[in-house]
């Protein structure tokens, strides 16, 4: 087995992504979050340009630049902003503690590993294996949704298992069709800005963007 | 060339109303661009009843009957919802519940969701399908929450999230298929292609499409409200607005259920096995009795609703795993039926709770006495939904459950005893709600419920009689299914 | 054979001869990052001999066990002193223990520590006896997880195997042993009583673990007990060195590569030096029920570093 140095990379840029997703996991301040979610977003550009310039499939360079663009630059300044408007910056309980979150991640990461492998096996790209990564990414990132109460970790979490699913069709499968793409991109566009509203719906309604306000509508 | 037509109405139309504002006449140009839809849909629809599947605009769409029968289901719907709604959102307006900025961005999200739904439908490419259920979820997150209050904020942001992790995990699914379809394909944009996939559909791996299948249908599942993935789906319903509602249960679900379809196709071909089909029986049945037992306990007329959708659509998922001619036939009829009522007891439902001022049903008594028209048209849109002779949704779950008894006879005594459950709760609740007593005093308007006289004279019709060409159109869909 | 053995005692006495430099070095850089003026290199040296030239007092209560564990723990940190490569790999002397067992003679060390802590029966000794092995109960198999990714690696357990695989790797960069490197810096941390967990300098009874167990030791006792723990890191830091930049060190039998190692080996202990106090002066004490969180990071980064080597690199 020899891969070729910038593959190495790439394979290091998947552990990378991993790691931020733990870190996130851990991660109690809404403002780390976001630098996180940025570097997240890093990690992705970077390695999509160079598993796209080590196998010439020069397209991937759209998305890198459209992921460095928009999951970089302008969603996390997007975040700063709201996070400074709204004044929300301070600590976040998760709802199980950190340990306790961390344990299950791991238990996650074996399952999606699992998983992955017998495609990875078969796949001919020669990023087959960070399909792993990617679905441990995706599982990580929906645990924070489900661990975190207030609104924005979890959009954050919904937009960091996008990161993952992208890492996933750039990993398995040297991207999807550029429109595919694009129409994700505008998608996940046009998510955040109607959530920015929705946010500033949800503070005028609520006063706070917990969620722990919202349990109104149950199952009696 | 309609194609263009019918994507292009509503979203000139979406454009149009988000710059027109809403001015006096806003709500009628409404109806007209919703109208101008229907009638492409219907020229479609003609000429694909005429000539067969096309492929056109190369190769980006792709009409078969499947699917314009969907089309032709959600420009009609969507139409008559665009009636409805004209009288009912200016009422809601006078009591001063919306605004006219609030009016402006509902009329433009809901030309933009129909927009959505109907590319969703008639592409041929299953990224663009992703893109576009995605683009529906997201025209409708506002409209669920357009009164601002707390419990329709809290209802849209489960919607959005819940709708937000289902669709992503659809992604997921969708990149396995391209994953797939690479190597028999090539890369590049061909390998997401329905109709390529499907000419080469039993060459691809199927390890990688059995787990595509199970994503895609959790997934897309999530938006058709199967249990246990249907947490927002209740409260989307009874919060938002009833035209909203109305179009959400009658036609979003329909448009998801489609996507799932067309993956079961692809994996069927792939697997030979009866994988897909068991999953969707399982997650049907699961849907059907889980929600039966929650109408229960239901205090919320829309959410009761809302509760019944599910039902319906896991019946409906049911007979679409089944597969087989006759069921997949019930199926889409049973579709069919279920848009066409389900949109008019909202409709009904709508009138009801307005000039009730409730949606409790504690609070809701006598409809009969202060609006007959509603009365009626709430207690016969009943009737219909719960399956009683001679409506259509009888015909359809007569077939299903005939089918199950025959093929899987396991399943029959939950589906008989779901339905009776069903059947029970809802009509015990809603005839107080129509003979009740009441000091209310007459309406003083007459409600605009044209359409679900509309919609029920459908059922009623479909029920007592199928026309031929539609019976043969309805086969045609239903061989494509795998029947 | 015998220039090997005569390299294993060279490299032996060469460690317990440095360990108190590395130990000078590293206060030296913290003094001067914290803008005190620091202590000269030689400062531990001094140290341990004022400290043997001084009368033992021992406690009354004080049994054998008080008296021999210094000696036991010295011998502990002599052993895998002797059998971590630092300057030259696969010595007469390393097959003697594996990495596993590596941490079984760091485990002895400490039992033996904690032992002698509450023998004598004194409150802060039982308090710290208590504190180390709940750090130690997390810290170990959190080393136990990175040794194992360094063994998935190359196949064996034997140190001179695993650096020698490392040191000429078929992969430039290896995403496991990243996590691994990760992880190990943490352990050692913990284990070394260094801040965030442990703060060397400090008796403060809220807060200090290490220093409450050696609290009644003096003279030549407490001498052997401080030269131990700076022959602990030392050894930490070679064992670092080996798995994560074994580049330098020389290969069995190849006498030119000496002088060159051993260059290696003093640039690498310098720069870790620096690099440790400089994280220990931009890092505040965490309090001690959150070291278990701390370590449990480090256990999961093991892992996490053992599931990626699966994953990309089999």
């Amino acid at each position: 087995m020899s891969l070729t140095y910038h593959l190495q990379v790439v394979n290091l840029l998947a552990a990378l992504l991993l790691l931020i997703s733990f870190a996130m996991l851990s991660q109690r301040r809404i403002v780390g979050l976001v630098t996180l979610f940025a570097w997240q977003g890093a990690a992705l550009a970077v390695s999509t340009a160079l598993v796209g310039w080590s196998t010439g499939q020069h397209h991937l360079y759209y998305s890198a630049a459209l992921t460095l663009a928009l999951k970089v630059i302008a969603m996390p300044w997007f975040f700063y902003r709201l996070v400074k408007k709204l004044d929300v910056g301070r600590d976040v309980e998760p709802m199980i503690n950190i340990p306790t979150t961390m344990l299950i991640g791991i238990v996650l990461v074996i399952f999606a590993f699992n998983l992955a492998l017998p495609i990875s096996q078969m796949s001919g790209t020669v990023t087959r294996s960070t399909l792993g990564i990617a679905m441990a990414t995706v599982l990580l990132a929906f645990l924070m949704m489900i661990t975190r109460s207030k609104a924005i970790p979890q959009v954050i979490g919904f937009l960091a298992m996008e990161n993952g699913l992208f890492f996933a069709a750039t990993s398995a499968t040297y991207g999807m069709p550029l429109v595919v793409e694009m129409g994700v991109a505008l998608d996940v566009l046009v998510g955040v800005f109607v959530l920015g509203i929705f946010f500033f719906q949800i503070r005028e309604t609520f006063d706070s963007l917990d969620l722990k306000h919202m349990e109104k509508l149950k199952e009696r | 060339m309609e194609i263009y037509w019918l994507l292009g109405i509503p979203l000139a139309g979406g454009t149009f109303l988000a710059l027109w504002g809403n001015r006096r006449n806003a709500p009628e140009i409404n109806v007209l661009f919703s109208l101008l839809t229907l009638v492409a849909a219907g020229v479609l629809t003609a000429r694909i009843v005429a000539e067969g599947p096309i492929v056109v605009g190369d190769d980006w769409f792709f009409i078969d009957s499947f699917n314009v029968f969907l089309v032709a289901l959600t420009a009609f719907v969507a139409f008559t919802t665009s009636l409805f709604s004209r009288p009912y959102m200016r009422i809601e307006k006078e009591h001063g519940r919306l605004t006219d900025k609030r009016l402006r961005l509902y009329h433009s999200s809901y030309q933009i969701f129909i927009a959505a739904m109907l590319l969703a439908l008639t592409t041929n490419n299953m990224g663009i399908l992703w893109v576009s259920m995605e683009a529906a979820t997201l025209a409708t997150v506002l409209l669920v929450s357009l009164y601002r209050t707390p419990a329709s904020l809290e209802a849209a942001w489960k919607y959005f999230i819940l709708c937000g992790v289902g669709i992503a995990q659809a992604l997921f699914g969708t990149i396995l298929l391209y994953f797939a379809a690479e190597k028999v394909l090539g890369s590049g944009g061909t390998a997401l292609l329905w109709t390529h996939l499907n000419a080469v559909k039993d060459q691809l791996e199927p390890t990688v499409l059995q787990l595509a299948f199970v994503f895609l249908l959790v997934g897309y599942g999530t938006k058709v409200g199967l249990a246990p993935l249907h947490n927002w789906l209740p409260d989307a319903h009874a919060e938002g607005p009833t035209p909203v509602s109305a179009v959400l249960s009658g036609l979003l679900l329909n448009v998801a259920l489609y996507a799932v379809m067309r993956s079961k196709v692809l994996v069927d071909g792939a697997l030979g096995t009866e994988m897909a089909g068991s999953l969707m029986m399982g997650f049907g049945l699961l849907s059907v009795v889980v929600a039966a037992f929650l109408i229960k306990r239901q205090t919320d007329v829309k959410r009761m609703f809302a509760y019944s959708s599910i039902e319906h659509m896991g019946l409906v998922t049911f007979a679409f795993g089944m597969g087989g001619a006759v069921a997949s036939f019930a199926g889409l009829l049973h579709m069919t039926m279920h848009s066409l009522t389900k949109s008019a007891i909202f409709f009904a439902v709508g009138h009801a709770t307005q000039s009730a001022g409730t949606q409790l049903m504690d609070g809701i008594r006598g409809l009969i006495k202060t609006n007959p028209t509603i009365g009626w048209g709430l207690m016969l849109g009943t009737v219909a939904i719960l399956g009683v002779p001679p409506f259509g949704v009888f015909a359809s779950e007569f077939l299903i459950i005939t089918t199950a008894m025959h093929e899987h006879p396991w399943a029959t005594p939950f589906l008989l005893i779901a339905l009776g459950v069903a059947f029970a709760s809802i009509f015990g609740k809603v005839q107080p709600m129509v003979f009740g007593e009441t000091e209310l005093p007459k309406l003083p308007y007459q409600p605009a419920l044209a359409p679900v006289f509309i919609h029920l004279g459908l059922v009623l019709m479909l029920g007592l009689f199928i026309p031929p060409y539609l019976a043969l159109w309805y086969r045609q869909a239903a061989a494509l299914l795998g029947g | 054979m015998s220039t090997g053995i005569v390299l294993q005692i060279a490299q032996t006495l060469l460690a317990i001869l440095l360990a108190p430099l590395l130990m000078g070095w590293v206060n030296q850089c913290r003094a001067w990052l914290q803008g005190r003026s620091a202590p000269p290199l030689t400062q531990p040296y001094r140290m341990l001999r004022k400290l043997f030239h001084k009368d033992a007092v021992l406690a009354h209560d004080a049994s054998r066990l008080f008296r021999f564990a210094p000696y036991i723990i010295f011998a502990c940190m002599v052993l895998a002193a002797g059998i971590v490569p630092t300057i030259v790999n696969d010595l007469p002397f390393s097959p003697a223990a594996d990495v596993i067992a590596l941490v079984g003679i760091y485990a002895l060390a400490r039992v033996f520590l904690a032992l002698a802590a509450m023998d004598i029966g004194t409150s802060f000794g039982t308090l710290g006896a208590r504190r180390e092995m709940l750090v130690s109960f997390l810290a170990e198999p959190a080393l136990l997880m990175v040794f194992f990714t360094a063994s998935l690696i190359s196949q064996s357990t034997e140190l001179p195997v695993i650096v020698q695989t490392l040191a000429h790797k078929e992969f430039a960069i290896y995403p496991s042993m990243a996590f691994a490197a990760v992880a190990f810096w943490m352990i050692s941390v913990a284990e070394n009583a260094r801040i965030p967990v442990d703060n060397p300098t400090t008796h403060l009874e809220l807060t200090m673990i290490h220093e409450a167990m050696i609290l009644e030791y003096s003279a030549r006792h407490l001498a052997l007990i401080e030269w131990a723990v700076a022959l602990k890191l030392f050894t930490y830091s070679a064992l670092g060195i080996a798995l994560f930049v074994p580049w330098g060190i020389a290969p069995r039998g190849d006498l030119g590569a000496l002088p060159l190692a051993l260059l290696a080996l003093l640039v690498k202990m310098i720069v870790g030096g620096a690099a440790l106090s400089l994280l220990e002066a931009i890092s505040a004490k965490v309090r001690l029920f959150r070291a278990p969180e701390f370590l449990g990071t480090a256990f999961l980064l093991g892992v996490l570093g053992m599931l990626i080597h699966f994953l990309l690199e089999v």
